[in-house]
């Protein structure tokens, strides 16, 4: 309501006057000020509207939880939603509007929704959704209806940086128990990082001021927090998440902080709970808690004449603070019949005498005056229930219990029971190197608060070697905290338990009576504890009404977990960087200054044509498979995996891990590697080379080099093999150098001797291509003579142009990964992967030649020995398309027998060579066998393919063993 | 995020690591009956509890043994299999 004079501690720089508006109107504030505390010093009273039934309302908890105080602020060309008024800083010039309202917050016109209240019954969306006819309908009043502000569509991509701490002790909270828990495991020799989601260090303590021996007490533990040099201090930063192993996410105001502690301390303290009474939603109506920060931090009066709703000790001391800042306490309403003895003795301090006490009360209503604002609180006593009281006041604060913020707990796996003492869970088994101290484990007299702290900080300091264990600190004595049933039911309703969904106390009972009746149903039907506040202010009362309803104690029941985030995090805050990094290989320059149209080939990028201008996709392709077929040609292959295997067991290694036989391979010889899983299933294919009698040089194909080489550890870990295995997929680049002309290029780069006798097919060489160090493989490739070439990634470049420059008399021509695909296709090359799934095994891909029964042991061998047992379900096979019907056919189209699925095209393709289509289908051995296959390319359409024997193209490979024309 | 202690390298976050399944004896191809060279392919034991587990410290391609508690996420000990001793 006012502005009060300066205060010791106050948070707000009263030199420096900041301006902006809120709904249109200019409304200023001092440095420091939260966008609620400068209204409410400015006299705006209704600061926002609820978010189903529009109702008017004013802060709650001034602590971040005030679901019903959104903001929409506009600074700049900059807008952005959800701003939480009661924590966010004014800043100058910007525009503040409330969420959802229509029409402005004085008079929302969405308020005549309450008047349609009972036709929003519990469970509507539930109900609303049941029936199919009208969800297009509901989908459109909801999605009207509801999501608070607006997002800007045209905002720029915001990333922050991921920032990362580690740390011996964290302490989450840092209030009088958070304090003293730092304290003490810096003093044992622990590093500690003690984090507050407020603004200054201090928590409670230091916005409950009414003994100065405390505040004293609290500055000096602060002054040493700040001061010690192994606490390092975070102030404006939430603990959102706890994650494994003590990694707890802490979200500040530019980035987020994963912090990686030996040991965490809890001390979050509780979230101050509402009464449930009719009314208790009004403009005016508080916590207790909010009251004292607004006093306390902002200097703020939010009321002038107050009454003071209370069940614990906490309230007298509001009321305490009250009368400190000139503020009127018409009455202190206690709940209790007889209140404690830390009450009685606040309740003696000489600043309460003439304030009227009456306990055993039961509220009955507040009612709202001019502007909306609460003028009256109607209640009864236990002693004369007959009769009800009526006060004239402006304000209520309502301090009758406390949730413990228990949410990192929860979800570090903590087991909770329920302390009836103290009217709260507490925890009772913690993982180890987790610790709660002060309310969030029951503890809240002031030096018991501090006791528990000192022994939450020695116990985690010990656990790390720092200093010594000390006992637990005792509750007995406490007096008890929460109210156990603050709960009191109006016959007109409107007594809100959850403010962010505006959910009454007959919600419940109606849920409970529809059958939902867990908490974790009762959460999901009701909506309770599903607003942007999660349930702080509401889950506990939604919990003891469960409890109530059905009979039971709350030790039967258990929260929900809070699942992180623990509070509303800024999407740039958990945005990455989207890290797939893409692979190239060391020419990709090369590629892209001759045209290259890329596409993506595993990690890598690699060109599927090299553009030529004036022709076509297919004519360019076609182009470069003519060069090979007639010329020579060029491909860069430098994304196959590429290892080496060293040792006198590298034979024996490779004879185990592929289906051919290794370790009788003659050094400077390749042989064709076919890999299996233990259930026969193909999995990979490269070419196996040896260098030296225990060295051998082998490709794997693209995509799966990564996670192969890894397997190839794993599998000599196993078999207990010492071979050395080198990862070369980075270091070599390779190229494929493949036509008629192929030789006789080459050997104007190389003195190697690579003549058909010198240098054979399937041979391996190593020698000097263009001055540059290479391992060469006589290679059938794409069906045509053919040379691999393998040179050091820093000598790529140099190597690929020399070709290029060498073989431009011969009318070289590089090719991409579709003109290879057409050559491999041609001469019936299945790819792994295309050709096969997940399922296909070695036995239906017609490879016998690949595989080596007789040997000792492969993976998968033992699983073919029993396929073989049993028929064959699919044959890999190749197919002639008739004339005019190569573009119908895709991969994937099925082939059908007799009505029946028996197979699927795999690859399919034009033949620029042959000049009609061919392709490979995986089918029914039996069908195939019949000679065509009847490719279904429509709802009705067929296309007949004969089988046709493979390869397509130059079926005895006589042009790849000798270059030879067949 | 979890840790996990890699007996060469030392306690690393768990991105640093690669799964590699559970590690089960593989029965003699040479004597079992396809009946139980089929389960040992196919079937795996969702039970939870203490299993012996491969994985990979990626980043030095060490692959070791961990035995973790698969109901509570706990791994009680790491070493290399060869210091196992067993298979």
């Amino acid at each position: 309501m006012k502005r009060l004079p300066a205060r010791p501690g106050e948070w707000i720089r009263r030199d420096e006057v900041v301006r902006f508006t809120f709904e249109g109107q200019a409304r200023l504030g001092f440095a420091g000020d939260t966008i609620t505390s400068a209204l409410l010093a400015a006299g705006d009273a209704i600061l926002g509207r609820s978010f189903k039934y529009h109702r008017p309302r004013g802060p709650l908890s001034a602590a971040n939880h005030d679901a019903n105080l959104v903001m929409q602020v506009d600074l700049g060309d900059r807008t952005t939603p959800n701003v939480r008024a009661d924590v966010a800083r004014i800043q100058a010039g910007a525009v503040v509007h409330a969420v959802n309202t229509h029409g402005g917050v004085r008079s929302d016109r969405g308020a005549l929704t309450g008047f349609f209240a009972p036709f929003l019954p519990v469970g509507f969306y539930y109900k609303a959704f049941h029936g199919k006819r009208l969800f297009p309908l509901w989908e459109r009043v909801f999605r009207s209806m509801t999501g608070l502000g607006r997002v800007d569509l045209a905002a720029p991509q915001r990333t922050t940086p991921k920032r990362y701490d580690f740390v011996d002790v964290l302490v989450v909270g840092a209030g009088p128990s958070g304090l003293s828990a730092a304290l003490t495991a810096a003093l044992a020799g622990a590093s500690v990082l003690l984090i507050d989601e407020n603004m200054q260090l201090g928590g409670s303590g230091q916005y409950v001021r009414h003994s100065p021996d405390r505040v004293e007490r609290i500055n000096r533990l602060v002054d040493a927090a700040n001061s010690h040099p192994r606490i390092r201090t975070l102030c404006d930063a939430v603990a959102v998440g706890y994650y494994a192993d003590h990694w707890v996410a802490v979200d500040t105001p530019r980035s987020l902080v994963k912090v990686r502690a030996r040991s965490v301390i809890v001390a979050q303290g509780g979230f101050e709970q509402p009464v449930v009474f009719r009314g208790n939603d009004l403009p005016g109506v508080m916590l207790a808690g909010a009251a004292q920060r607004l006093l306390a931090r902002y200097a703020v009066a939010p009321a002038s004449r107050v009454v003071i709703l209370t069940a614990n000790e906490h309230g007298y001391a509001a009321a305490l603070d009250a009368i400190d800042a000139g503020i009127h306490v018409e009455a202190i309403l206690d709940l209790r019949a007889t209140p404690g003895p830390a009450s009685r003795e606040l309740a003696s301090d000489p600043r309460l005498v003439g304030v009227h006490l009456a306990t055993g009360v039961q509220p009955y209503e507040a009612s709202s005056g001019a502007g909306g604002r609460v003028a009256s609180l109607a209640f009864r006593t236990a002693a004369a229930p007959g009769r009800l009281h009526k006060i004239a006041i402006d304000g209520v604060w309502m301090s009758v219990g406390f949730a413990p913020a228990q949410s990192l707990l929860h979800q570090a796996g903590t087991v909770m029971r329920y302390e009836r003492s103290i009217e709260q869970f507490l925890p009772q088994t913690l993982p180890k190197g987790l610790f709660a101290c002060g309310k969030a484990n029951g503890r809240y007299g002031f030096d018991a608060r501090l006791a528990d702290g000192e022994r939450a900080g020695a116990q985690a300091a010990a656990g790390l070697g720092f200093g010594a264990d000390v006992a637990p600190v005792s509750i007995a004595g406490e007096e008890c905290p929460s109210h156990e049933y603050p709960i009191f039911p109006h016959p007109k309703g409107k007594e809100f338990v959850d403010f962010d969904e505006d959910i009454q106390i007959r919600d419940y009972e109606n849920a409970v009576q529809e059958g939902f009746d867990s908490s974790e149903l009762l959460k999901r039907y009701t909506t309770s504890g599903m607003g942007p506040s999660q349930g702080k202010h509401s889950n506990m009362n939604a919990l003891r009404i469960l409890a109530r309803i059905r009979g039971e104690g709350l030790e039967q029941h258990a929260l929900t977990t809070a699942r992180p985030m623990f509070h509303p995090v800024l999407m740039s805050h958990l945005a990455g960087r989207g890290f797939q990094p893409e692979r190239r290989t060391p020419i990709d320059a090369e590629h892209t200054t001759l045209g290259a149209v890329w596409m993506p080939a595993g990690n890598w990028r690699r060109p599927e044509y090299y553009a030529v201008e004036g022709k076509s996709r297919s004519e360019a392709i076609a182009a470069e498979l003519r060069s090979v077929r007639t010329g020579v040609g060029l491909i860069d292959v430098g994304t196959l995996g590429k290892v080496e295997a060293h040792g006198p067991c590298a034979g024996e290694f490779l004879d185990r891990v592929y289906t051919g036989r290794f370790s009788n391979l003659k050094v400077g010889m390749t042989r064709y590697g076919l890999m299996l899983d233990e259930a026969g299933v193909v999995i990979d294919d490269g070419v196996i080379g040896r260098l030296r009698a225990e060295s051998f040089y082998f490709t794997t194909t693209t995509g799966n080099s990564g996670t192969l080489f890894r397997e190839f550890g794993r599998l000599a870990t196993t078999w207990r093999l010492p071979v050395g295995l080198v990862n070369l997929t980075g270091h070599y680049a390779a190229f494929n150098l493949a036509g008629p002309k192929s030789r006789e290029m080459l050997r104007s780069l190389t003195t190697l001797d690579v003549s058909e006798d010198a240098f054979p097919y399937l041979a391996l060489r190593e020698g000097a291509v263009a001055g540059v160090p290479c391992r060469l493989m006589r290679v059938g490739f794409v069906g045509e003579l053919g040379f691999e070439l393998h040179v050091p990634a820093d000598y790529a470049v140099t190597v690929w142009r020399a070709l290029l420059q060498a073989g431009r008399a011969h009318g070289i021509r590089p090719f991409g990964v579709e003109a290879q695909r057409l050559l491999r296709l041609e001469k019936g090359h299945m790819i792994i992967g295309q050709d096969t799934d997940a399922t296909t095994t070695a036995l239906e891909i017609n490879a016998p030649w690949a595989i080596k029964m007789d040997k000792p042991f492969f993976i998968g061998q033992r699983s073919l020995q029993a396929l073989a047992r049993t028929p064959r379900h699919l044959s890999l096979v190749g197919f002639r398309l008739p004339p005019g019907t190569a573009g119908r056919v895709k991969e994937a189209h099925l082939v059908i027998h007799d009505g029946e699925i028996s197979g699927r095209v795999t690859s399919v393709g034009h033949s620029p060579t042959l000049e009609y289509g061919i392709g490979l289908a995986l089918v029914d051995p039996k069908v195939a066998d019949s000679g065509l296959l009847s490719i279904r390319v429509g709802r009705t359409e067929m296309v007949e393919a004969a089988v046709t024997a493979l390869p397509f193209y130059d079926p005895d490979s006589q042009r790849q063993r000798s270059g030879s024309s067949p | 995020m979890k840790i996990l202690v890699c007996p060469i390298n030392g306690p690393r976050s768990i991105s640093e690591f690669a799964y590699g399944g559970e590690i089960r004896p593989m029965p003699d191809p040479a004597t079992t009956s396809d009946g139980d060279w089929a389960r040992y392919v196919f079937n795996r034991s969702g039970v939870a509890g203490v299993k012996l587990e491969w994985w990979c410290h990626t980043a030095s391609g060490v692959w070791f043994v961990a035995e973790r508690d698969t109901a509570t996420d706990t791994v009680l000990q790491t070493y290399l299999y060869d210091a196992a001793g067993r298979s």
